[in-house]
């Protein structure tokens, strides 16, 4: 089955089946592999990606599910303000080990500050405790969600 | 099927022992001796050795050896290399090399081992990547080399302040004779300019903005992705399936049984070895996802084989019935400990257990390989891939130098990619429909086919005489082997702290036969046993009402090196690390609430020193609030990579406290249960404390970080919360029911 999906600006035509969760359609038919794969079910949170501004579990999506909604990803969060902040911040605060969780935590973090341009540590900690760090960089997402926020009052 | 030629050499998994006999050798001739053979080969224009290559624009490449699997060490080694050769952070591209022990000696990302390996010899390469640049300059400009100083990646002639850059330099440096490493001077540590401070990680540019790095990124033309279904019983076989039906599903190019081939690990006497070619039913399609989906149609029938009835449940009933018997076998016998208990006052009797846990990468294990006309070549993200190439080598009949094997990121390790079975799964499965392929393991797959840290139990007796000194010890440890051999990383080492301080003591071990997949965890050995002699030396000190933290400085004895791993344990920088960790937590000296408690643990291992202070609430129903970890690490007189360090080592404390609060394997039906995060988990961010780290610098040579600092945790908690609470947790992960009010 044939589908034009609207993903970081741009229409892609993708030819899979119904059912196939945007995660590999990303992955696989488009070769945007910043999106990762950790459980497949909604657990982990690695495949956090944003549709329509609103940050989902990419592997819990059917393809068929996503119609002329915009899908936006790591590959192209760095175009958004919110979101290059938070790649500066993340490498300023230095976060990562293997990085491999790391774009689900920025792509929730972008979700975050969208909605709450100054969030508290509890609020950050409600809005990203569903993406699993299997290295444990928990305390530096959490100072590199703060430094991005800062960074737009003082903008 | 072409000639299988015989192994270079013993393709055993290099044990925690042989890593530590390495560690003591670190720097020595015997290590340096095997960096030359990456140094003084022909060499590519603009190439001063295996290690530098220098462009004309000054643009300075320098090669990371290792594999990098979050631990830093991407950026670590070529910061040794880049501050003896003299050069700015910032001229400096790093690329991966491919796996070839033969010019890289030491490709293993295993035992914290990197550092006490590669700390000199790595500077030395690149000190005489310099000594070349600084002869050529001499050369050039008919100076004597005493007139000539570096930096910043150029030589200056001192008397008339003339300059060339290393650019300028490098085609004349790089026909010049390789100087050997011994003889190249090396910067006084006072002037460094790279080692020692903050350098972010090398590749965080590109993870930020979620580029292609990984092994399951990687992408090869025409290949077909593939799906493995292994029996859900480890080692048993597939004895047939439905592959007709399988082969007509969409995109489904081929569906076949695989036989079991190599050796397995986990049925092994006494020490490790590698892991092999598990038996099962391979899926190969046009895309993962068909393949996943094609394979939830198969039905295939098993020999389950003779491990099909065992459980976590099985195994405890029988390490009960044989804890209450003597030991089969004596690890350790000091003195007369049975005498001793009879006569001290104070005696205590506990029993400790610990579950199978699993290494739960974030990235599922998998690998892409081409194999085709007696040739391979694998990307895979691999701890150890030389054992990889081996064991490609001999389960598909090909010579290993027909092998390549790049080295991708990989999304985690803690010791489950030392193995290598996803490895020849994939070239396996290429080789059978000739043509490249990606393997991928879904989350379940790689859950319940691990190499899991063994579960184990111990049944404790001490004795504390009037004076408050523990004089007497008995444990029995109840593990996994047979013929009186341990299994796969069950060992426990004879000279386990406190052994060497408690006059009488007797450590004695039985081991029963399992069919589960037992392999080195982060720490291995340590991150259980830690927990149980702290453990139970808190539970000695409270016996004998001292301070826990008085108690575990007292124990120490008088200054020495005991027996233990690589030089052995030096009870003066144990004392550094507790009174230091002791002034940073304010130990004793804050009042603290009700039901609020801290504890505190120390350990040596893989060559650090490590204590931790936990401080945890726990609420009348039990629920546990950890406030704070205090963390004193002594790893020696430099820490290469200060930001990498204190990273790494929250890191290890927030992996041991998943560990002791999460993690819980289960067997049942000789299968695993847990399938997914949801059963489980690592440490979450809401679970997560405040971490503070703090290095305690000894003039000792510089070691490793991976390991050291995950064991002590686990203790220091269980101990706050007896504190807390008066409750004593003898089995993980801890039951917070248990600790109601």
């Amino acid at each position: 089955m044939r589908y034009s999906l609207h993903v970081n600006g741009h229409i892609h035509t993708v030819d899979v089946d119904d059912d196939t969760p945007l995660l590999w359609v990303l992955r696989d038919a488009m070769n945007l592999k910043g999106t990762k794969y950790g459980c497949g079910v909604g657990l982990c949170g690695s495949c956090t990606v944003h549709i329509d501004g609103e940050p989902v579990h990419a592997c819990r999506r059917p393809v068929s599910s996503i119609g002329i909604s915009k899908v936006l990803t790591i590959e192209a969060i760095g175009s958004t303000p919110i979101g290059a902040r938070l790649q500066e911040a993340w490498l300023k605060v230095d976060v990562m080990q293997c990085g491999y969780c790391q774009p689900g935590q920025i792509m929730t973090a972008a979700a975050l500050l969208a909605r709450n341009a100054a969030p508290s540590e509890e609020d950050i900690v409600e809005a990203l405790d569903g993406n699993l760090c299997r290295c444990g960089t928990y305390l530096r997402i959490i100072e590199a969600v703060k430094l991005a926020a800062a960074g737009r009052k003082g903008a | 099927m072409s000639q299988v030629s015989p192994p270079k050499k013993s393709i055993r998994l290099p044990s925690r022992r042989t890593f530590l006999i390495a560690g003591t050798a670190a720097g020595g001739g015997l290590v340096l001796a095997y960096y030359v053979s990456g140094i003084g080969k022909s060499r590519k224009p603009g190439t001063l050795n295996a290690y530098v290559r220098i462009a004309p624009d000054n643009t300075v490449t320098i090669m990371a050896k290792n594999p990098e699997i979050g631990q830093g060490v991407k950026t670590m080694l070529p910061m040794l290399i880049a501050e003896e050769l003299d050069v700015d952070w910032k001229q400096v591209r790093i690329e991966q090399t491919d796996a070839d022990e033969s010019v890289y000696p030491g490709q293993i990302a295993g035992g914290s081992m990197a550092t006490p390996l590669n700390y000199e010899p790595m500077r030395r390469v690149g000190a005489a990547a310099r000594q070349m640049l600084v002869t050529a300059a001499a050369q050039t400009w008919k100076v004597p080399e005493s007139e000539l100083v570096t930096g910043s990646g150029k030589v200056r002639h001192v008397p008339t302040g003339r300059t060339l850059t290393y650019g300028e330099l490098v085609d004349k440096a790089a026909k010049l004779p390789a100087p050997s490493l011994d003889s190249v001077k090396l910067k006084d540590p006072k002037d460094f300019k790279i080692i020692g401070h903050s350098t972010p990680g090398i590749d965080g540019p590109m993870l930020v903005k979620g580029e292609p790095l990984f092994g399951i990124d990687v992408t090869v033309p025409g290949m077909f992705y593939a799906v493995f279904q292994k029996c859900p019983v480890p080692a048993g076989k597939a004895v047939s399936a439905n592959l007709d039906t399988i082969k007509k599903m969409p995109g489904v190019r081929d569906a076949f049984l695989v036989p079991a081939g190599g050796q397995f690990g986990f049925i092994a006497e006494g020490d490790m070895q590698y892991s092999g070619l598990m038996s099962g039913v391979a899926v190969v399609a046009d895309s993962w996802w068909r393949a996943e989906k094609a394979r939830e149609a198969l039905k295939v029938k098993w020999d389950e084989g003779p491990t099909r009835l065992q459980s976590s449940e099985g195994f405890a009933r029988a390490a009960a019935a044989l804890g209450k018997k003597a030991p089969a076998f004596t690890l350790r016998n000091d003195g007369d400990a049975a005498a001793a208990l009879k006569g001290a006052p104070h005696v205590i009797e506990a029993a400790y257990a610990y579950p199978f846990i699993a290494h739960a990468t974030m990235e599922p294990q998998n690998c892409t390989a081409d194999v085709r006309g007696g040739k391979a070549e694998i990307w895979a993200p691999s701890q150890m891939p030389e054992t990889g190439r081996e064991l490609v080598a001999k389960t598909l009949g090909l010579d290993p130098k027909n092998i390549t094997i790049h080295m991708l990121r990989a999304g985690g390790g803690f010791g489950r990619r030392l193995m290598n079975d996803y490895m020849v799964e994939a070239a396996w499965i290429s080789q059978a429909v000739k043509a490249p392929v990606k393997l991928v393991w879904s989350r379940a797959d790689d859950m319940q086919h691990d190499f899991y840290r063994p579960a184990g139990w111990h049944f404790c007796k001490g004795g504390v005489d009037k004076a408050g000194k523990i004089v007497a010890w008995q444990q029995h440890f109840v593990s996994f082997g047979k013929n009186n051999k341990f299994a796969n990383s069950c060992d426990m080492p004879p000279y386990s702290f406190p052994a060497g301080r408690v006059p009488n003591l007797n450590y004695g071990a039985t081991v029963m036969p399992s069919g589960i997949p037992t392999g080195p965890l982060r720490a291995p050995g340590d991150n259980a046993f830690v927990w149980v002699f702290l453990s139970f030396i808190d539970e000695l000190a409270h016996a004998a009402r001292k301070d826990p933290l008085q108690f575990q400085i007292d124990l120490l004895g008088k200054p020495e090196l005991l027996p233990g791993e690589g030089e052995g344990l030096d009870t003066r920088r144990l004392l550094g690390v507790l009174e230091k960790v002791r002034a940073m937590s304010g130990w004793g000296k804050r009042k603290l609430p009700k039901r609020t408690g801290m504890g505190v643990a120390f350990a040596y291992c893989h060559l650090g020193y490590v204590a931790e202070v936990v401080e945890v609430a726990v609420s009348r129903e039990g629920e546990i609030k950890i406030g704070k970890v205090w963390a004193a690490v002594d790893i020696g007189r430099q820490i290469v990579n200060p930001t990498a360090a204190e990273n790494m080592a929250q890191g290890a404390i927030i992996d041991g406290l998943g560990e002791a609060l999460n993690q819980k394997i289960t067997i049942e039906n000789g299968r695993v249960v847990e399938d997914n995060f949801d059963g489980f988990s690592p440490l979450t961010m809401r679970q997560t404390p405040p971490i503070e780290v703090q290095f305690v610098l000894t003039d000792h040579s510089p070691t490793g970080l991976g390991e050291p600092p995950l064991p002590p945790v686990l203790p220091a908690l269980c101990n706050a919360i007896f504190a807390a609470t008066g409750k004593r947790v003898r089995s993980l992960p801890i039951d917070t029911a248990l600790l109601k009010a």
